[in-house]
């Protein structure tokens, strides 16, 4: 199996003190339907906790679901330990209860790469993971 | 390809990041991940402790909880956890980080989730090059969580040096427990849920059940320990029969099960060395060739094709 054609591996996290998994759920079962391999890792993790997992479990995604409101503090944090970490070229996207003018500060300033509100499809998701692994491998190779 | 030595003299010298991806190559196999697994020099004193049981048994939260307590023995551990994959789509949530929460941040620690891609036994094809792609890194421990088992998923035994059987009280009477299969390979039973009244029949069954097998005196006696992560119990024990058993193999290196063990990575190796020059073979397009056609009898064109390759000439 090449490089291009291995199963995607997400890591799917929620930062932070935050209970509401269902969002996160649904995309863990969304992702593995799309045929990857999605690592859930559960409640209330905190930023090193999951760039830790990520290096371990060598993943292509990090995604972080957040509805906390504590977005704009633990999702640069999380950016900053993943490039301190060598993981620069991990695909981050977030999604949860993000405002518009947030998710672009967030996309342009703190490195995360894509930010999925309410009414996202799953297709869409899944569609742009698709092309920005395929973009990061090909940079790879 | 020299990435290979490479990435293993990385590994070696405790990186864990190299680590990480080689795992993901041993995962993809191909011939990098046989380059990879030819440079990586396991560690003798590695152990390998295969924690098997029925789905819901509680493995995931004993594998954790015997891990925090044999980190506080001062030995690093490496962690295993495989998941089912999706027949549908191959796809697959791995979830055993979420019990595995209070190991996370450890550096002692390092965990991995893999997927079984489909293969029956309860472990994934790739299991026995990472395996010893952890201990190349120098994990003392290698924990082997297995996708939750049925009763003759015993393929664990093949890989793990101790067979940790994880039993919940009351899943069925002593007939349950005399068939043959993952019992027969269980070097430890841990009855999990042990803070249930009901864990006192369970205990009792198995450990009356392991004295009528065990007639042999030279014979390593399967410990049965009560455990409860609830009520915090029995973990202390049970990490003294686990570490205990190691010991024992150690002084009967020559027994049955390391012996069996042996023929099986044996095969392994032949395995796939076999299917990789038989796949480089044209005898090998021959038969794709013919494997699409209607009413196509797969075991007679598997001997057609072994007849036709025996007839080639082999390159050295």
């Amino acid at each position: 199996m090449n490089d291009a054609s291995a199963p995607i591996r997400v890591l799917v996290a929620k930062p932070g003190l935050d209970g509401h998994d269902r969002g996160a759920k649904v995309i863990a079962r969304a992702l593995r339907d799309a045929g990857m391999d999605v690592i859930y890792t559960g409640l209330g993790l905190t930023p090193h906790m999951i760039v830790e997992a990520a290096l371990q479990e060598d993943v292509d995604v990090v995604g972080l679901s957040i509805l906390s409101g504590a977005h704009m503090t633990l999702l640069p944090r999380v950016t900053q330990a993943l490039d301190a970490a060598g993981l620069a070229d991990c695909v981050v996207v977030a999604g949860g209860i993000i405002p518009v003018d947030d998710a672009e500060i967030l996309k342009t300033t703190h490195g995360v790469d894509a930010v999925f509100g309410p009414g996202t499809t799953t297709d869409e998701i899944i569609t742009f993971i698709r092309s920005a692994v395929a973009a990061v491998r090909a940079g790879r190779a | 390809m020299s990435d290979g030595s490479a990435r293993a003299q990385a590994i070696h010298a405790g990186d864990r990041r190299a680590l990480a991806q080689a795992l993901t190559l041993i995962e993809r196999g191909g011939p990098a991940a046989k380059a990879l697994r030819r440079s990586l020099v396991p560690r003798a004193q590695t152990r390998v402790i295969g924690i098997t049981g029925a789905p819901g048994a509680g493995k995931s939260t004993l594998t954790t909880a015997l891990a925090l307590h044999i980190r506080t023995r001062g030995l690093t551990i490496g962690i295993l956890a495989i998941d089912p994959s999706s027949p549908l789509s191959g796809g697959a949530i791995l979830g055993d980080r979420i019990r595995m929460y209070d190991l996370a941040g450890d550096s002692g620690v390092f965990i991995r989730s893999m997927a079984n891609r489909g293969r029956y036994g309860g472990i994934a094809g790739a299991t026995a090059d990472a395996i010893r792609a952890l201990s190349a890194a120098g994990y003392d421990i290698i924990m082997l969580e297995t996708v939750g088992a049925g009763q003759s998923d015993v393929a664990v035994a093949d890989v793990a040096d101790t067979v940790l059987l994880v039993e919940s009280p009351g899943m069925g009477d002593e007939v349950q427990s005399i068939k043959a299969g993952l019992l027969e390979v269980a070097d430890v039973i841990a009855v999990s849920k042990s803070d249930r009244q009901d864990a006192n029949a369970t205990l009792q069954q198995l450990r009356a059940l392991v004295q009528m097998q065990h007639a042999d005196s030279d014979a390593w006696t399967v410990p049965v320990c009560g455990v409860s992560a609830i009520a915090n119990t029995g973990i202390t024990a049970l990490a003294d029969a686990v570490l205990a058993h190691g010991e024992w193999l150690a002084m009967h290196p020559a027994g049955p099960r390391q012996r069996r063990r042996r023929i099986v990575a044996l095969q392994r190796a032949l395995e796939i060395l076999l299917l990789e020059s038989l796949s480089l073979s044209p005898v090998w397009q021959d038969a794709l060739a013919t494997l699409d056609q209607p009413n196509c009898d797969i075991e007679a064109l598997a001997e057609q094709l072994l007849t036709n390759w025996r007839a080639t000439p082999q390159p050295n």
